[in-house]
This record gives structure tokens, sequence and C-alpha cells, in this order.
């Protein structure tokens, strides 16, 4: 039995949690909450030097091609601080869109770009309120031209690029629009957590051109989803591991009543309660890295298992860490928010936990699981 | 990141694997299916040859040292373990052996060693734990049986409660209070007792599932000599950590029925004249327990893998119990409320898919009680594994006959 991360991986997760605790303190964090920054500039150009854009990329795109369970650790890490870049949105959507696109000319012209962080990518999906379907989506891609809107793509004001989930004469597609050359117009908008950047993007007519199968940008986005899943789980078990802490000193420090409120079962069991949540997340997210380095057909369920584990267990830790912090955790002042904030972002970003659910039963319906 | 054995591993599963196929098919007959109420002589008898079986060529209790007939490997007794469980061999009254045996490694003289550990790893002997007590359950130190010396003899007067085995056991571990003016650990004495001695009576309990599977003993004026002292007078509550800390088990697989029997009965039955199985509330439910269930089954390979490097496991291990039994009690219910008013019956036409719920409903209060209450493993976490401060105590340092007892 072999389940568990490899030393050469925990070295390397040491080394990311040391790198980021020295560059991603809270105050970074509450610079992009409370600043005009769409995020924060240094923090993303270091990340970019050490290479972590890279991990999983293989090396004919200008990655190290370590693995994913590797990326996976760096998802953990860059969870744990809420780190305010643009990570996710280029390495776990943009990027795995092209290479699962199959397409050559577009991977080796975005992904090595992905790498050196000279773009950000994304993928543009949602369209409105209510669970992702394709009978939701209106966009339109015909002439090799966008026509339709998107709501709530992550960091598309600041994005080079995009993938478009949109309707065609041949059925669901996949396009791949560059944002620099017109034909869309951009709006940063508010939301639960102005740390990550989100934008509508208003196509009309914008040039952009076929990405993968035509007909086949459902099928790719479900498989998209479930890859993707896997690393925003890892930074959602990173946050819910870090709320915990997080809490847990709290209740070390505060004294109420002439004693230490960890003292009291009421504070620990909840803090117990935490980690129950948190290492079952752990156990199922470790189960999803494994489905996804090795290709697995159990990747489906495994992906929707973490997802539901982690977003559940992010949820719990981030809002029970500022019940025990009391009044002062629902201060602006206080740090707690950034848990709470980044973790309804995470829970909701892939679609809801109700939606994952759904995934997980289908899943298990079609048979190939642990 | 794999599931595989490393090569030592999967040469002792090979070892194991054939040494069952040429052993256990003669034993798993009637298998462990017999309630422990209807069990009878000869089924113990069988027990007890496929334990002594085990024992000679070195399967029995694999974790003890080599010098006492074990392995002194961990990893080996869990691979043996897994593959045992592949056959449905006699129930095994001989778990208490497992802990009990270090006890006397650690405190009994050679002679002892010499008379005892042997009979218990071959099941000649079965042996019992006389530890909770009506009013010391989770609060073990504050057990009440009296031991008071007379010469080179302790009489021993008290009763203890939820003993596994006692009814078939010949000898048990004891712990006593000598002195009940010394503060509650402080006064506690351990021995090890001839179950057969005068004034020993064991009864059955019947728990709420209709099964028998402890006993309560009632001691009275049992007197046992003092060369059956494990530990000095007065340090009873250390020898009890020994006996704990090779209790602590390594977490179980879940008990059936899991969300996959669960799933199972959704595609049976209806509502509303469509498949429970397409019922959105029924589909959400299903995935919550599913995801309880993967992750402790991987936290259980977690554990493992720490096993197999040599190290010693992290704390999710302690998770395990705490998920997976109220679990069972949560699946129980609702796959009882899937069968609507069907779902009071014992069973559906005797089908025993359906009624493996109802059974799972009345076992599992056992299951979040016995070996560490849910409200006693939360506080093992926030204490030992957050490093939390400890409760404040206010029996600590009172002489235990002042402590508060609520007893009338």
């Amino acid at each position: 039995m072999n389940f568990d991360f490899s030393e050469e991986q925990k070295e390397l997760r040491d080394h990311a949690r040391r790198f980021l605790k020295d560059r991603c303190p809270w105050p970074v964090v509450r610079g992009v909450l409370e600043g005009p920054a769409p995020y924060d500039a240094d923090l993303r150009a270091s990340v970019a030097e050490m290479g972590w854009p890279a991990t999983a990329m293989p090396e004919a795109y200008g990655g190290i091609g370590l693995g994913y369970v590797e990326l996976c650790v760096i998802a953990e890490e860059l969870g744990r601080v809420v780190a305010p870049i643009p990570f996710s949105s280029s390495v776990y959507l943009a990027a795995e869109a092209l290479l699962l696109s199959g397409d050559e000319a577009n991977k080796s012209e975005y992904l090595p770009k992905i790498v050196s962080a000279d773009s950000i990518g994304t993928f543009a999906v949602t369209e409105g309120a209510g669970a992702l379907s394709m009978d939701s989506i209106q966009t339109q891609f015909a002439g090799n031209r966008l026509t339709g809107k998107k709501i709530a793509v992550p960091d598309g004001d600041v994005a080079s690029f995009a993938i478009v989930l949109a309707q065609s004469a041949r059925g669901p597609m996949w396009t791949l629009a560059d944002l620099t050359k017109g034909g869309s117009t951009r709006v940063a908008v508010k939301t639960v957590d102005p740390t990550r950047s989100h934008a509508t993007i208003t196509f009309d007519g914008a040039p952009a051109e076929p990405l993968g199968a035509p007909g086949k940008g459902w099928e790719l986005t479900q498989r998209l989803l479930d890859r993707a899943a896997v690393l925003f789980a890892f930074e959602q078990l990173g946050g819910a591991t870090a709320a915990m802490e997080m809490a847990r000193n709290y209740s070390i420090e505060r004294y109420a009543f002439g004693r230490a409120i960890g003292s009291f079962q009421a504070i620990k069991h909840r803090l117990a309660d935490m980690f129950v949540k948190n290492e079952l997340a752990r156990s199922n997210c470790y189960y999803a890295a494994w489905a996804l380095m090795t290709n697995s057909p159990e990747l489906p369920a495994a992906a929707a298992s973490a997802r539901v584990a982690a977003s559940e267990a992010y949820h719990f830790a981030s809002k029970e860490n500022i019940q025990i912090h009391g009044g002062i955790g629902f201060t602006w002042e206080a740090d707690c928010q950034f848990h709470y904030r980044r973790s309804r972002l995470l829970g909701l970003n892939l679609g809801s936990v109700q939606f994952w659910k759904e995934r997980l039963v289908s899943a298990l319906e079609a048979g190939a699981v642990a | 990141m794999d599931f595989n054995d490393n090569s030592e591993e999967a040469a002792f599963r090979a070892e194991v694997k054939s040494w069952l196929a040429k052993n256990a098919p003669k034993f798993a007959q009637k298998g462990s299916n017999v309630r422990r109420e209807d069990e009878s002589a000869e089924d113990i008898a069988e027990a007890k040859e496929w334990q002594a079986l085990k024992a000679d060529s070195g399967y029995a209790f694999i974790q003890w040292p080599k010098e006492y007939g074990g392995r002194g490997s961990p990893m080996q007794a869990v691979i043996y373990a897994q593959e045992e469980a592949k056959y449905p061999l006699p129930r095994n009254y001989f778990i208490i052996g497992a802990f009990a045996g270090p006890t006397l490694m650690a405190y009994a003289t050679e002679e002892q060693k010499a008379r005892y550990i042997r009979p218990m790893l071959r099941g000649e002997e079965v042996w019992c734990q006389l530890f909770s007590e009506p009013g010391a359950g989770s609060d073990l130190a504050g057990i009440r049986t009296r031991a008071e010396k007379e010469g080179d003899t302790w009489v021993v007067n008290g009763q203890k409660v939820w003993t596994t085995v006692a009814y078939m056991s010949d000898w048990a571990i004891l712990v006593t209070r000598h002195d009940t003016t010394l503060p509650k650990h402080m006064g506690l004495t351990y021995f090890f007792l001839d179950m057969k001695s005068p004034g020993v009576e064991v009864t059955r309990i019947r728990q709420i599932s209709g099964g028998s599977d402890f006993c309560e003993v009632f001691l009275s004026d049992v007197r046992i000599p003092d060369s059956q002292r494990l530990g000095e007078i007065g340090d009873g509550w250390s020898v009890c950590l020994t006996t704990l800390m090779n209790e602590r088990f390594m977490g179980g697989d879940a008990s059936r029925p899991d969300a996959k029997e669960l799933l199972g009965l959704a595609k049976r039955l209806k509502i509303d004249g469509k498949p429970a199985i397409e019922n959105p509330a029924v589909r959400e439910r299903i995935a919550e327990w599913y995801v309880q269930s993967v992750g402790a089954k991987f936290t259980k390979f977690r554990t493992l893998t720490a096993l197999s490097r040599g190290q010693t496991p992290g704390p999710e291990n302690s998770i395990l119990k705490l998920v997976n039994a109220s679990k069972l009690q949560d699946i129980g219910a609702y796959g009882m409320d899937l069968l609507g008013t069907a779902g009071i019956l014992a069973d559906v036409d005797g089908d025993e898919e359906t009624a493996q719920f109802l059974m799972a409903y009345l076992a599992a209060p056992g299951a979040r009680i016995a070996g560490g209450t849910d409200e006693i493993l939360r506080n093992i976490i926030a204490e030992r594994v957050l490093s939390l401060p400890s409760d404040i105590r206010v029996d600590k340092a009172l002489p235990f006959n002042k402590l508060a007892s609520g007893a009338k």
C-alpha cells in the first residue's frame, strides 16, 4: 500500500508552504480585497518564477511534466493561503481544456504562455442562474464569430484568451477566442470573494475558432469539469485545513469564564467535527488525485466525491471558524472573512454541491467506482 | 501513489493465500454466521481448533513479538486479516488475548509468561477483560470494584459489565480499587484472575437488537493470590494504559448496509410509480453517505500506507469509528424510510436485503458507544490530535470517596 504523497512530494509541499507563508501573508490577500488591482502581481510573478504553472504541463509545451499529484500538492498550498492570483483559471481550466482539445496548433501557441505567465487564459461557460446544462447555453458560434454573453468568468477581465462553450450548427462546440482582438467587451463584476477577479464578457461577433471536435463541446466540458474538480478540491482542502488551524489557535489564545475557550467541550467537539470532515475530504482528494494521475475510469466518481467532500469541509470550517472567533470574527478587520468568502467561491465556481452530488450518483449508476 | 503491495508484502500475501487455501476450507463449512447466543459447544471447539492451527503456523496475533509467537509486524497482521476475511471462518473468541497478552508480557513474571501466553495464543484458554462497570463507562478510572488485602490474598467484590466472551472465558484481566481514600487514578490495582474461582458469576446481557454479545460479571468475595497482581499496588492505571494502547484497533471496515446497499434498495423500490433512485432527494442522501464511505475507506488506506512504510500511523485513523457508526445508524433508518410503512417489518416477505436496514438500526447504537463513545472520541481528537487544553477536572485531586457520584 502506497497511498500517500511520496517523500519528494512532501518536500515540494513543505517548500511551497514556506514560500507562501513568506510571500502571501494576510496583508497581501487584504490588499487585493481592498485595492483596485485584480490580483497580486508580485505573487503571480514569483509563482511563475517558481515554475508552478509548469508542474503538470508536458515538456513539449514548456512544462516540467512532474505530474498531477504534484499539481494537487501546489493547489492545496495555494488554497491554504487564499492566494489572490489568476492561477486556477489558467492552469486548471484553460490549460486542461487545451490539452483535452487535442488541437496541436493552439496547444503550441497558448500553453507555453500559460507556463511563462505571459498570458492568462480562462474558461467561459456560465450564462445565467441555475445549474449548468447545455439548454442554458445561448451563445452562438457561426462563421468563426461568437455572439452571446458569459457571466462570472474567472479572471475574465484580465485574461487574454478564453475557451468558450457555444451552440453551433454542428451542435455544442468549444471555441477559442482571443480577447485582445476586439469584438468582445468585458466588465469586472462584484462577487462574494473580491480577492479573485471575475467579469461578464459580451461577445458581439468576436473572432474565434473551433477548439476540439465539432459537436463535442458538451462532452469535453464534462471531462474538463472532472479534471478541474480534483484540482479545485485540493485548494478547498487546503483552505479547510487552514481555517481549522486558525480556529484551533484562537481557541487556545482566547480566554473566557477564566479559561481558554478551547478547553470547553462545545468548542472541542466543533473542532473535532472540522477535523473529521477535513480528513474525509483529504482521503477523497487523494483518491481523486490518483484517479486523475492514472486517467482511471473511476475519475468521474472520484472527482465528484472529492468535490462534494471538500466543498462541504471548507464550508463548515470557514463558517465555524468565525463562530469560534465570536464577534471579532465578524468584523472587516479580522481575517476570518477570507476563508468564508473563498469557500463559497470555490464551492460554486464549477457548479454547486447539489450539482456534484447529482454527478456522483450518475457515476455510481454507470458503475466505475471504488 | 498506488494501492499495491511492496515486494515484501506481496511475498507475504502470497504465502498467506496459499496457507489459507490449504487450511481454511475445512473450517469454513458453517462459517461465522451463527448468532452468538445460538452457538454450540461444537462451534466453540471448532473455533479453538482453528486458532491453534493459526498459532502453530505463526498467523495468530501476528503483531506480537516473535519470541511470543507473533511476527512483530502490524502490516503483516493487516494483510493476514484481509486474506482471512475472504473465508467464512469460525467466530474469533480470542481477540481479548491480543491485548491481555502484551500486558502480561510487560508485567508478569517469567514463570507466568511461560504458563499463560502460549495457551492464550493457541486459544486453549480464552481471556476476557473485566474493566467497565455500571458506574464507570467512559470514566474508566471511576471503577468501584473493591480489592482488599488479606495476607497474600486479595478479596474482590464488585460488578463488571460489557464483558465480551466472559461466559466462556478461562481467565480475565481485572482492574480494581484497593484504596478509596486516594484520588481516583492512584487507588487502582490490576490483577489477572481465574474465571472459575468461587464467587465469580456470569450472566449474559441482551441488547436492543436481541443479540447477546456481552456479559455482566458479579464478583463476590473472590480470592486472588497476590502473585497474580500485575504492576505495583496503586499502579493499576498505568497497567490499564498498557492494555488500552494495545487495544487501539485498526478501525474495521464499515459495517453493512452502506451507501452501495442503499443504492441497490433505491433501484428496487418506487416513489410515485418511478424507481426511488430517480428521486432527487434520495440521490442527494446516497451521495452524502457515499462520500463518507469512500472517505473512510481511503483514510484506512492512508493508515495502512504508514504501517507499510514502517511509520507510526497519523491521527487520521481516529475518525473511522466516529464516521462509520453514525453512518450505519442513519443509513439503517433511511433504508427503513424508503420502505415506507413496510419499513417497520422485521423483513418484507423474508427478504434479507430489506431486513438488513432494520437490523443495522437496532445494532448501531452499540457501535456509537462501544470502544469509546462518539463524545469521548471527539475529546480524544480535540486533545490528542489538535492539542487543545484538557477539560477542567473536578475529580482529579480529591479522594475517591469524596467525589460526587450521583449514587443514592
